[in-house]
């Protein structure tokens, strides 16, 4: 391998000692039951490559993006081996062995472009207010679609009329006395798709003693490049993001997407070498906190407004290992009267979604949303919440193809329903 | 292997089910040893027949056959040196019966151990054989290495729970051993001679395990000596005055380190060796009394200081320390090696002493911990193989170990295996005569040599 590229150093994977207790926790391993699906096979073909006993091929690429990148296995390595993002950047590696310029324009200028992006959606927001999405259900017309199509067609939730960016104003003052300055970075998604949750959450933090400031500048956070191997996009984003909030001067940054939130906090690591934005970026990176996290940090009201129904919680992937945030989610619905709070069973386990795998690895992030629907089942929940729109809308595909009765939900919108229900 | 060799076998079990990417061959090379080889194909099977057609398929081509679990083995015996086929069981991994009334489970060989465990555990029934490999290892291969682990001291070993085994021999034949009775002496033992023979006379694809009721109340404690050797005769006097705990596990200063380092668990670490103890029964009055004896018996040999965990928080806590000291040794170094060496239970204090010194003489380290209660220790040697000067000490460490073990009385494995890297001593382990009556068995039961070949015996 050419010592010019980035590339992860041999201490992230000469220790693996191949115990194999990876493999217990893995989504993809336990759907498969086969050793090449494997975080310790991954790690393996990742010292093989990099030591050029094999070559990059295709295929070995491909065990790299089988990885859902769920990060059980990081959490379970008792060598501190770290095989999630040993397979994260292989893509990386990749990439820049045998570059692929659709990333570029897809990774580089659409997604991180949120008005391009607006327009680039648009279709979808006609779909659904125009009523033809209400119409392709009434006539039961999603049964003639092909299976992944429809599947992909679950995905969407109820989509706002308009770009939340467009309305939701650069500043909202707090209802009582401003506490806290709160920067709000409004991802891509919440800002295209979920844009009643992110509202909430803005509500919420100003009811709180919050003035919420949402800079309309803010970029992609950069995990899609990430996960498509293009870790120097993530740079450059990272550094757009950075700069922006510099210049806006707040306590926290909050965000209320578990996938940015992870991101956001990994600035200060990612640029800990670039002189000039290392300090900055760890700066920038401290004031990240989810909103749960920071919800439960402050002195929050308890709602007045009741919920009756039973609750039952998903843990992303990239809150609970990513952020190491469960704890404060639960407690936050559990201050809610009238919800009755039910665990779910391997609630920290992937729900196959890992950003873009129902379209990318259709098959398998079905057969992982299966294991995580026959326990939603067992719950007999009314509402199953989680703080990450990639769950969601995978939690919402499981429900959708079972027919089952239950509201999938972020947990910001059940405290701002208890609220408005005082 | 040819194209048309391939064809044949994916029309046995289904194009799904065999792996021929040079990417599939490269994970099935290993297991948690060092040892690397790759198969020249891997199929993962679904059902017994599907087993028994490709062994006769194998037979009749001379194609070698490895079987394996999830390959957690730490002796080299699922590493297919020969080439041929990894025979990976993994797929087959239902529960095909719970009987509660005969207290027995029927399982195909590729279940999880731990995945068994829950299941029974749900009914009240308990499975006690516990190898730190619990959730990363299958029954099968549990059965095939007579797995150990902590509680064997007081409930015995894999084997000691196989009651009757589903086998496919090396001409595709299926062998049927035993069954739900709990008293079977009609013929030969069968299931004690596949039990541990690594995958070397057949194939287990189905077993019925013994299940006993599952304790219901447990007392765990941490024992902490300021003396590696006051531990170990610790331990030899609560034997001795009658004690029966379900485990005494020993791990001692640089196992202790690697952990903490890992885990940040709080553990001592100025102290030379931990006992960790744990008491069960059927009755909470006499497992409290069993722990306290204990306790008192470790204070009189120098325990500075005998915790009891005091909920199932903590109690899960001592075990995550004790199950996570072999991998959390690699933070230390690139490799290591752990034996499992077993001697009789009045010389573990010498033995330590003894591998203690090697370590000392080498100046490379060997981290001790194990199975004290039933004298079956783990001395793993700290190394980095790609320098040559180090493997060769790390050899003649080894030798010096079994011949160690064996002077005193003891031998060289007691629940891994001897796979392939063990394979050198068991000759001066066994004797001629006992080398002789194995090569004949395994002549007997696989005159082609297709599975498995080259393990255990040496070729």
């Amino acid at each position: 391998m050419k010592s010019s590229l980035s590339q992860p150093s041999q201490q992230q994977y000469l220790n693996c000692i191949r115990c194999g207790l990876c493999l217990s926790v893995c989504p993809t391993y336990r759907e498969y039951l086969s050793e090449t699906a494997s975080p310790r096979g991954r790690v393996f073909l990742t010292r093989k490559g990099l030591e050029g006993e094999m070559e990059l091929t295709p295929n070995l690429i491909e065990q790299m993006y089988g990885c859902f990148a769920c990060l059980a296995c990081n959490d379970a390595c008792p060598v501190g081996i770290k095989p999630a993002d040993l397979a994260m950047q292989m893509r990386w590696v990749d990439e820049q062995v045998h570059p692929t310029g659709w990333k570029r324009t897809l990774f580089g200028e659409l997604i991180p472009n949120p008005e391009r992006m607006e327009k680039a959606t648009l279709a979808f927001r006609i779909y659904e207010r125009s009523g033809v999405r209400k119409l392709v259900y009434a006539l039961g017309l999603r049964r003639l679609i092909p299976s992944q199509l429809r599947d992909m067609e679950a995905m969407l939730p109820h989509l706002p009329r308009r770009p939340l960016r467009q309305s939701l104003p650069e500043i909202t003052e707090a209802n009582q006395n401003g506490k806290y300055r709160i920067g709000f970075f409004l991802g891509c998604a919440q800002n295209l798709l979920f844009a009643e949750e992110s509202a909430a959450t803005v509500r919420v933090l100003a009811r709180n003693g919050c003035t919420v400031i949402t800079p309309p500048q803010t970029v992609c956070c950069g995990m899609p490049a990430a996960g498509y191997g293009r870790q120097d996009l993530v740079l450059e984003q990272a550094r757009k993001n950075i700069s922006i909030f510099e210049n806006i001067n707040v306590d926290f940054i909050v965000t209320d997407c578990a996938t940015c939130g992870s991101t956001l906090k990994e600035y200060g690591a990612l640029l800990g070498e670039d002189q000039q934005w290392a300090v900055r970026a760890a700066s920038f990176s401290n004031k990240v906190k989810d909103i749960s996290e920071f919800l439960m940090s402050i002195p929050l009201q308890k709602p007045k407004g009741i919920i009756n129904g039973r609750v039952t919680y998903h843990d992303p992937c990239h809150l609970r290992r990513g952020q190491g945030i469960w704890e404060q989610p639960r407690e936050l619905m559990k201050l809610i009267d009238g919800i009755e709070f039910t665990e779910l069973p391997e609630a920290d386990w992937c729900c196959g979604s890992a950003g873009s795998q129902l379209i990318t690895h259709y098959q398998t992030s079905l057969k992982v949303l299966s294991r995580k629907m026959d326990n939603l089942e067992s719950t007999e929940a009314d509402y199953i919440a989680s703080g990450c729109p990639g769950c969601q809308m995978q939690l919402s595909v499981g429900v959708k193809k079972r027919k089952l009765k239950v509201q999938v939900v972020h947990p910001i919108q059940l405290l701002d329903k208890a609220y408005q229900n005082e | 292997m040819n194209e048309k060799l391939i064809r044949r076998i994916k029309e046995i079990v289904g194009s799904d089910c065999v792996l021929i990417e040079p990417e599939d061959l490269a994970a099935y090379s290993y297991d948690g040893t060092f040892e690397e080889h790759s198969p020249d194909l891997v199929v993962l099977p679904r059902t017994t027949q599907q087993v028994s057609r490709l062994i006769t398929f194998a037979s009749d081509e001379n194609i070698p056959i490895v079987p394996r679990g999830m390959a957690s083995g730490l002796a080299a015996a699922s590493v297919p040196f020969s080439g041929g086929i990894a025979l990976s069981m993994t797929r087959m991994n239902k529960i095909l019966e719970i009987d509660k009334l005969n207290s027995v489970a029927r399982v195909e060989a590729g279940i999880v151990t731990a995945d068994l465990q829950s299941a029974v555990e749900k009914q009240g029934l308990f499975y006690p054989p516990d190898p730190s490999s619990i959730r990363h290892s299958t029954i099968g291969g549990n059965i095939a290495c007579n797995a150990g682990g902590p509680r064997c001291l007081k409930y015995g070993v894999t084997g000691d729970y196989v009651l009757g085994l589903t086998i496919v021999l090396a001409d595709g034949n299926i062998l049927q051993t035993g069954g739900k009775s709990i008293k079977d002496v009609a013929g030969y033992d069968l299931n004690a001679l596949f039990t541990g023979s690594e995958g070397t006379l057949g194939v287990i694809t189905e077993a019925i395990l013994r299940l006993i009721s599952k304790p219901k109340f447990t007392q765990t404690a941490l024992a902490e000596f300021k003396s590696l050797d006051d531990s170990a005769n610790a331990v030899n006097a609560i034997l001795s005055e009658g004690l029966l705990p379900a485990t005494l596990e020993l791990m001692d200063e640089t196992a202790i380190s690697c952990i903490e380092e890992a885990m940040h668990l709080g553990l001592p670490l100025d102290v030379e060796a931990l006992l960790l103890m744990e008491t069960d029964g059927a009755d909470d009055l006499s497992v409290k009394r069993e722990m306290t004896a204990i306790t008192r018996i470790c204070r009189d040999r120098g325990a500075r200081e005998v915790k009891i965990a005091q909920t199932e928080g903590e109690r899960a806590k001592l075990w995550k320390a004790r199950r996570s000291v072999s991998p959390s040794l690699a933070r230390k170094a690139p490799n290591k090696l752990g034996e499992d060496i077993t001697v009789p239970r009045n010389a573990i204090p010498e033995a330590i002493r003894k591998l203690k010194e090697i370590s000392a003489r080498y100046q490379l380290p060997i981290v001790i911990f194990g199975h004290a209660g039933d004298g079956n220790l783990h001395p793993n040697i700290l190394f980095d193989k790609r320098d040559p000067v180090q493997w060769e000490k790390v050899n003649q460490i080894v030798t010096e170990e079994f011949e160690l073990a064996l002077r005193l009385g003891g031998t060289l494995t007691g629940e891994h295996g001897i796979g392939t890297l063990k394979r050198p001593f068991l000759r001066g382990a066994l004797g001629d005569v006992s080398i002789d009556v194995q090569s004949r068995i395994k002549s007997a039961l696989d005159p082609k040599n297709i599975l498995n070949p080259g393990k255990v015996l040496q070729e």
